[in-house]
């Protein structure tokens, strides 16, 4: 029997502290299937997202209602029964309702198609964030079926549980060492497909400490249900003491290291690594270490049930 | 001598499979059983196995479109179900690998088993009588199409008991889907079942673009073409152009799994991304495969129910065909986070976001055939409107999600899924009931029954909604799709009231069963007589009910836009029929077993190469050659229908609708 992360309990004592809290009241309370979600965004990258979507949802709605509205006044207006509506049954032609009907989707269109343009240049993922602090490096790893990070400049590594400094923008490298996953932190903002052999992009950041959820957005498997990890925004000044912390002890991820982490298992535990091979990432990257395996019947932790594979493995 | 088939293969461990397989087997055994008993062999074999008519193939193509619907709503219940128990420490009732090759069934079977089959149903049913002609292009070849769409379907649904199905989704993206990561059979089940009924539908596109084109009764020139019939014009199009890219497609991603090449592998130089691209090349002009026609039907259910020409007959034409090219310009947009950077993502996202153009003035256009009517509120009007109410939801939604930076926060989430379900299960599968309401009464000879049918749509229509309402807030909550397990206490009461709309939706179910079954015992009272139930326009209606085999004893001769209304009001007014024309012999297509014998082939050939048992791969090869050989040197391909035969079937059509007119007349004479 597998447990739940303890992180997810985490969230949701505070998504109920925050909901009882007398203070936030009845709004809170109407506000509650949003806490938490897309548009409860914890870093300005989701915030700019959530803004988008919701000015594209209102422009929408501004054609959307009054088409429903006028489409069902229409079938009442002139249902059989009603003797006051004059039947006109060869009426099928008006020019000026054409030139009507064909310009209220494409004046709709055209806004939205700049909404488009200006947001996908604003909001790339590969695009730097400002600031006067240097950014946080981070390289990601997805394996089945876990998370693996490593962080270049300060020589640690982490499973499952990623740690970033509020007010200071994290520079993602995303791989992949085994089949695609999307790296999606959906509080904070972009997600963006995780790719063996290739590196992906990708600039977030916390505003505020907080304990936010990580998925994979992309299907990768049996184990996929629970490839989460912990995400982790401390103030800027507990992130050094949370990396000495780090460094103090524990395993070295090294080759050999990543090569058994890189085996399939699921619901692996956060954990840390005081050292990290400094070529590792781009060794993952550039496919010079193997891809991983895949399923092995004969390993013990293997998910699943596996029928007539046929010599394959 | 049996590949890598096993006894392993069958899921003795594993109960619901099990129970599920024992449960049809039984079932089908009993079926064949009764059939067998009764001595309808001969009947069956006769006039629908082997038959080459338009209309019998169409209503073949439904019939396995709506037990496939039955078999995909069956895995839906489990997903949702799941879904709903097994949060935080609970599991559920479905482990991973079951689970996993749950919703890859599901999609696929749903697309390619049930909505392509009912699309391609009314397709084969409606456009031959619409264009006033007595058959398709190539009927043998239909007949093939059919029984090679069937031959993928029962592979697919082999796999519940042989074996496992794809766990990789309903596209099988490698890497995942390699040999490396996907070693069992499921995958190979999956490329070879949509393999075979690909090619079949291939056909079927090749079949209508002909049809359409050069197949026209005498006047009905393209511009007065019903706008069905442009539809499907333009759906068959979009299958001619991209049903090739998936068939090469997966052709590669079956040699890297079977000889080892590296198309799509995540070595040796492979590159997976190309896969993601080809695959949603065709996968995206699919869904307008699927809505186009159901459009068309839309269009020919408002104007006939608002009792009206249908409004700016033209510009839906040329929304159609706008829709039918910019459908091919858009697939990037279901891997906008992929990281193919701005300009890219900006190009893919307005193409997408332009289609909606077309699909508005469609919307508007219906609303405005409605101006002016006297609109009925019938069934089929009833899926009408609920389809425009949720489909304008659906594509509102859609655009969003063509908005690159939204998409970044809610694509492959539960916001993804409400939305296409919003404009499938809203746009295809609504127009699909209307249709089956509509046209019943011409494959049949009676309609169905009133009142079940807007039972079945109230709770359709609810249910639809609570279903995929919560998926929707589930997905701007931030849950990812294709979860076997929840972790997040939260998402627990809109999954559960989720499962509320699943048990909605099934009681629409029940209640579209039982429509059927009171409808064939009220046949009586519920018979259409005069062949026009709904005081339609287009020329099926000009039809007896059901209509004869050879469609029209004579050829109509087509004057405008709305064919049979212009016949029919002239026959109104001047208070007669035409005079009685002469009959003359007609030559059909004779009946064919190539289709059936083709089919049986390849699924013997697809199972044998699932299982790698080469031998029998090859001698399936053969057979399905020799029956092609014996098609190709056959002496006799048509038979003539006598003219007494045509003279009779003709005047009884004659005198059904005289004494409609003498009714008419009677009733003008009376006093108001």
């Amino acid at each position: 029997m597998r447990t739940p992360h303890r992180h997810r309990r985490a969230i949701g004592r505070r998504y109920r502290l925050a909901v009882a809290a007398p203070a936030l009241g009845l709004a809170a309370l109407a506000l509650a299937g949003c806490a938490g979600g897309v548009l409860d965004p914890a870093g300005p990258v989701g915030a700019d997202d959530a803004k988008i979507l919701l000015d594209a949802t209102l422009i929408m709605l501004a054609i959307v209602v009054p088409t429903i509205l006028l489409a069902f006044w229409m079938a009442w207006r002139y249902r059989a029964s009603n003797t006051k509506a004059q039947y006109r049954p060869e009426w099928s032609y008006s020019g000026r309702i054409e030139a009507v009907v064909w310009a209220i989707p494409i004046l709709t269109i055209m806004f939205i198609g700049g909404l488009i343009w200006i947001g996908s240049y604003k909001l790339d993922p590969f695009k730097p964030l400002p600031a006067k602090t240097p950014p946080l490096e981070v390289q990601a790893v997805s394996l089945d079926w876990k998370w693996l990070f490593i962080y270049p400049r300060e020589g640690v590594a982490t499973v499952n549980q990623l740690v970033v400094p509020a007010g200071t923008p994290v520079h993602f490298s995303i791989t992949s060492g085994s089949v695609f996953n999307a790296f999606f932190v959906h509080q904070l903002g972009s997600m963006i497909y995780a790719m063996p052999g290739m590196v992906s992009q990708l600039w977030l950041q916390a505003d505020r400490p907080a304990i936010l959820l990580g998925q994979s957005a992309q299907f990768s498997g049996d184990g996929f249900a629970d490839m989460e990890f912990q995400v982790k925004s401390v103030p800027a000044a507990d992130f050094g003491a949370w990396v000495q912390g780090v460094r103090a002890g524990g395993a070295v991820m090294d080759q050999a290291q990543y090569t058994r982490l890189a085996r399939q298992s699921q619901n692996e535990p956060a954990r840390t690594y005081s050292r990290v091979d400094p070529q590792l990432f781009q060794m993952i990257a550039s496919q010079k270490l193997p891809a991983a395996p895949g399923p092995e019947p004969q390993n013990p932790r293997h998910a699943g049930r596996e029928v007539s594979t046929g010599g394959r493995n | 001598m049996f590949g890598n088939l096993s006894w392993s293969a069958i899921p003795f461990d594993q109960p619901i499979p099990l129970i599920t397989s024992a449960v049809l087997i039984l079932g089908i055994l009993g079926v064949l059983g009764l059939v067998t008993a009764k001595g309808w062999w001969p009947y069956l074999w006769r006039e629908w196995i082997t038959s080459v008519d338009h209309k019998r193939i169409g209503i073949m193509y439904i019939a396995l479109g709506v037990l496939m619907l039955i078999r995909g709503f069956a895995d839906a219940i489990m997903m949702r179900t799941q879904q709903a128990l097994a949060i935080g420490a609970a599991h559920g009732y479905l482990p991973p690998e079951h689970y996993d090759q749950i919703f890859s069934a599901h999609g696929t079977i749903m697309i390619f088993f049930a909505a392509m089959p009912l699309v391609i149903g009314f397709m084969n049913f409606v456009t031959p009588l619409q264009l006033g002609v007595r058959d398709v292009a190539f009927p043998t070849l239909n007949s093939v199409s059919f029984w090679l769409t069937a031959s993928g379907a029962l592979l697919v649904n082999i796999s519940l008991f042989v074996g496992e199905f794809a766990r990789t989704g309903w596209l099988p993206y490698p890497p995942l889907s390699e040999a490396t990561y996907s070693p069992g059979v499921g995958v190979d089940y999956y490329l070879w079942a949509i393999q075979i009924s690909g090619v079949g539908t291939l056909m079927t596109g090749i079949n209508f673009v002909t049809t359409v084109l050069k197949m026209r009764c005498p006047g009905m020139s393209y511009l007065r073409m019903p706008m069905f019939a442009w539809t499907v014009l333009a759906a068959s199009l979009i299958i001619v152009a991209v049903f090739p890219i998936l068939t090469a497609c997966l052709a590669m991603l079956t040699l890297d799994r079977y000889f080892g090449f590296h198309f799509f592998t995540n070595t040796a130089g492979g590159n997976p991304m190309m896969f993601w691209n080809l695959i949603w090349a065709w996968g995206h002009p699919e869904v307008y495969i699927l809505v186009l026609p159901a459009f068309g039907i839309f269009s020919e259910v408002f104007s006939t129910f608002s009792g009206k020409p249908l409004f700016g007959y033209r510009s839906m034409v040329a929304a159609t065909l706008f829709i039918c090219i910019v459908a091919m310009m858009t697939w990037l947009h279901h891997f906008f986070t992929m990281g193919s950077g701005p300009a890219v993502n900006t190009a893919f996202g307005i193409s997408t976001s332009v289609i909606a153009v077309g699909t508005g003035v469609k919307i508007y256009n219906w609303i405005f055939t409605m101006y002016g009517g006297r609109v009925r509120l019938t069934v089929p009007m009833l899926w009408s409107l609920g389809f425009i109410f949720t489909f304008v939801i659906g594509g509102m939604t859609g655009v969003l999600l063509a908005v690159p930076p939204a998409d970044f926060l809610v694509h492959n989430s539960m916001f993804l899924v409400a939305h296409f379900h919003n404009v499938i299960v809203g746009g295809v599968v609504f127009a699909l009931f209307a249709g089956l309401e509509y046209w019943f009464p011409k494959a049949w000879g009676f309609r169905l029954h009133e009142g079940w049918g807007k039972a079945a749509f109230w709770f359709a229509f609810f249910g639809f909604w609570v279903t995929f309402a919560p998926l929707y807030i589930l997905g701007l909550g931030g849950m990812t799709r294709r979860l076997q397990h929840i972790n997040v206490e939260e998402w627990r009461p809109m999954l559960q009231l989720s499962v509320v709309g699943v048990g909605l939706i099934a009681i629409s179910a029940v209640c579209q069963v039982t429509q059927l079954v009171v409808s064939i015992l009220k046949r009586d009272q519920l018979r259409d007589v005069t062949g026009d139930p709904w005081d339609g326009r287009s020329l099926e209606w000009a039809t007896p009910s059901p209509a004869p085999f050879f469609n029209y004893a004579v050829m109509p001769d087509v004057e405008g836009e709305e064919a049979y209304w212009n016949i029919k009001q002239r026959a109104m007014e001047t208070q007669q029929m035409g005079p009685e024309p002469t009959y003359h012999p007609i030559e059909m297509p004779v009946n064919s077993s190539v289709g059936f014998f083709t089919a049986v082939f390849a699924s013997i050939g697809g199972f044998a190469l699932i299982w790698h048992i080469w031998w029998l791969a090859g001698l399936a090869l053969l057979g399905a050659f020799a029956g092609f050989v014996v098609f190709a040197w056959r002496d006799v391909h048509e038979f003539e229908v006598p003219a007494e035969v045509v003279a009779q079937v003709d005047r009884a059509r004659r005198a059904a609708r005289d004494a409609f007119l003498a009714r008419l007349r009677a009733a003008e004479g009376e006093p108001s």
